[in-house]
């Protein structure tokens, strides 16, 4: 046994990395993903609209513990490969994004009064366009608030990658607490460095709800 | 050839028969007002001009091509005909000045350079070059549809269509916006309107089109149908504006 020193609180930070890692990955697979499905669920065509619904349903109906395992444990049985475990989580991740994202994006567009739609197919420019120039800054700032707020989720939720062995903040303070036998202290730190993270934006994102409400 | 010609055009919404045969034609240079009671097919009727709404029988030819939603040139026709809607329905997030060079830009009708330029044209037209850098929000309903019409004037259109575009505003706003529309009238634009102003009607419109459950009652010239409704329908209609 060893009390709880500078070095500790340095491997907490190390571990945050990861955490931040974990989060960026979810974004910048997620995100894209998340637009795609949020298009095909307004699409005109009805088979994207039922792929994107089913796909909703199925990652929607998955407690983000169940995907972690399934893309860690499952998917190298089923595949037979090896998956290094930042591949594996980083995917569960995003597919977690995906779904969430995804409806808060379809939500903000359909938000959108139809008659943009109509003005700006009427001026002969292109259904992207449309979507690109008129509707899609009207839908991101109706959405903002909520995809900040999904942001705050899923920096907490990126803690269950610890499950799955995977040394993220949480997962280091275990091994700190492990290791120094000061649970009370080391969690303290843990729980005040994700709640420094998550304050501002759950801060930011009741601001811009505000002004939103404001503005209509 | 007329700039358009309908011919025996059906449209229903579910069961509701709205347009039930209506054959028009417009030619270049008119100015057709189309008059009715709420719910006789006027807005269906445009809307379907520029394929907002697709028929379901008969047909629309726009300069000599058949109009439909699923065209494959729609876009083209839609440069060619501007519409102006009851509630403006400008992009709330832009300014004046990219409300109206978005699609010109995008469909590269003017490049980057000339696009201010552009702007500042089409808005002397309408009588606002100063509110080039406002937003929406911050224009009287007047001057927002003032500039929904700069808006359609900036893709150069060979014929626009107006919905009740002075419908949504206060009265003392009506007459800027009546008075833009007469300057168009008379450099030869072509219009299609549907109004309820029956002064503008008069004074403006080469011809005018009586609409009666979902078809065309009666056309003529102002001071024809004005001074001798030939039906029932158009003398009551007639006294229940006055
Ligand atoms: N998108 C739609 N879906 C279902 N019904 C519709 C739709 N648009 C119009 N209608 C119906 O079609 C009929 C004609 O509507 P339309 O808007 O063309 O009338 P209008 O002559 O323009 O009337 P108003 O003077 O009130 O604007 C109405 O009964 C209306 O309820
Ligand atoms: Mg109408």
């Amino acid at each position: 046994m060893r009390i709880f020193t500078t070095s500790d609180l340095f491997s907490l930070f190390a571990a945050l990395q990861w955490t931040i890692v974990l989060v960026t990955l979810a974004i910048a697979l997620g995100a894209p993903l998340a637009l795609a499905l949020a298009l095909m669920r307004i699409s005109k065509i009805a088979p994207l609209r039922w792929i994107a619904a089913a796909y909703l349903q199925l990652v929607q109906g998955i407690p983000l513990l169940g995907l972690l395992m399934f893309f860690y444990f499952g998917v190298p049985v089923f595949l037979g490969i090896q998956v290094p475990a930042i591949v594996a989580v980083g995917i569960a991740f995003a597919a977690y994004s995906s779904a969430f994202l995804g409806e808060i994006w379809r939500g903000g567009i359909q938000a959108v009064k139809q008659a943009q739609w109509e003005a700006a197919s009427s001026l002969g420019i292109t259904r992207w366009q449309q979507f690109r120039y008129v509707i899609a800054p009207q839908a991101l700032r109706i959405a903002l608030p909520a995809t900040i707020g999904f942001l705050v989720q899923l920096i907490k939720g990126t803690s269950l990658a610890s499950v799955v062995g995977f040394v993220e903040l949480a997962r280091a303070g275990q091994l700190a607490s492990a290791a120094t036998f000061q649970p009370l202290l080391v969690y303290s730190v843990v729980a005040a460095i994700y709640f420094a993270m998550c304050f501002p934006l759950t801060i930011w994102s009741r601001s811009l709800e505000a002004r939103l409400n404001g503005a209509r | 050839m007329a700039l358009v010609e309908i011919r025996d055009v059906r449209k229903s919404f579910g069961a509701n028969e709205v347009l039930k045969g209506v054959s028009l034609d417009i030619n270049e240079g008119e100015i057709v007002t189309i008059i009715g009671r709420s719910g006789s097919g006027k807005s269906t009727l445009l809307r379907c001009i520029n394929a907002l709404e697709q028929v379901d029988g008969g047909e629309i030819r726009v300069e000599g091509k058949a109009v439909r939603t699923d065209m494959q040139d729609l876009r083209q026709l839609r440069q060619r005909v501007g519409i102006v809607f009851q509630a403006f329905n400008l992009f709330p997030h832009l300014t004046v000045e990219k409300n109206i060079t978005l699609a010109p830009v995008l469909t590269g009708k003017s490049n980057k350079q000339e696009a201010r330029q552009l702007a500042i044209d089409v808005l002397e037209r309408v009588g606002l070059a100063e509110k080039i850098d406002a937003y929406p929000e911050q224009l009287s309903g007047g001057q927002q549809q003032r500039v929904a019409i700069a808006r359609c004037l900036a893709m150069a259109p060979h014929l626009m269509l107006f919905d009740e575009v002075t419908s949504a505003l206060d009265p003392e706003l009506v007459g800027e916006v009546l008075k833009v529309m007469e300057d168009m009238a008379r450099q030869g634009m072509t219009m299609v309107l549907v109004t309820h102003e029956m002064g503008f009607a008069r004074d403006v419109a080469s011809k005018i089109v009586f609409m009666h459950e979902g078809r065309v009652w009666e056309q003529g010239t102002p001071s024809e149908l004005f001074a001798n409704p030939q039906t029932p329908e158009l003398k009551s209609f007639i006294s229940s504006i006055k």
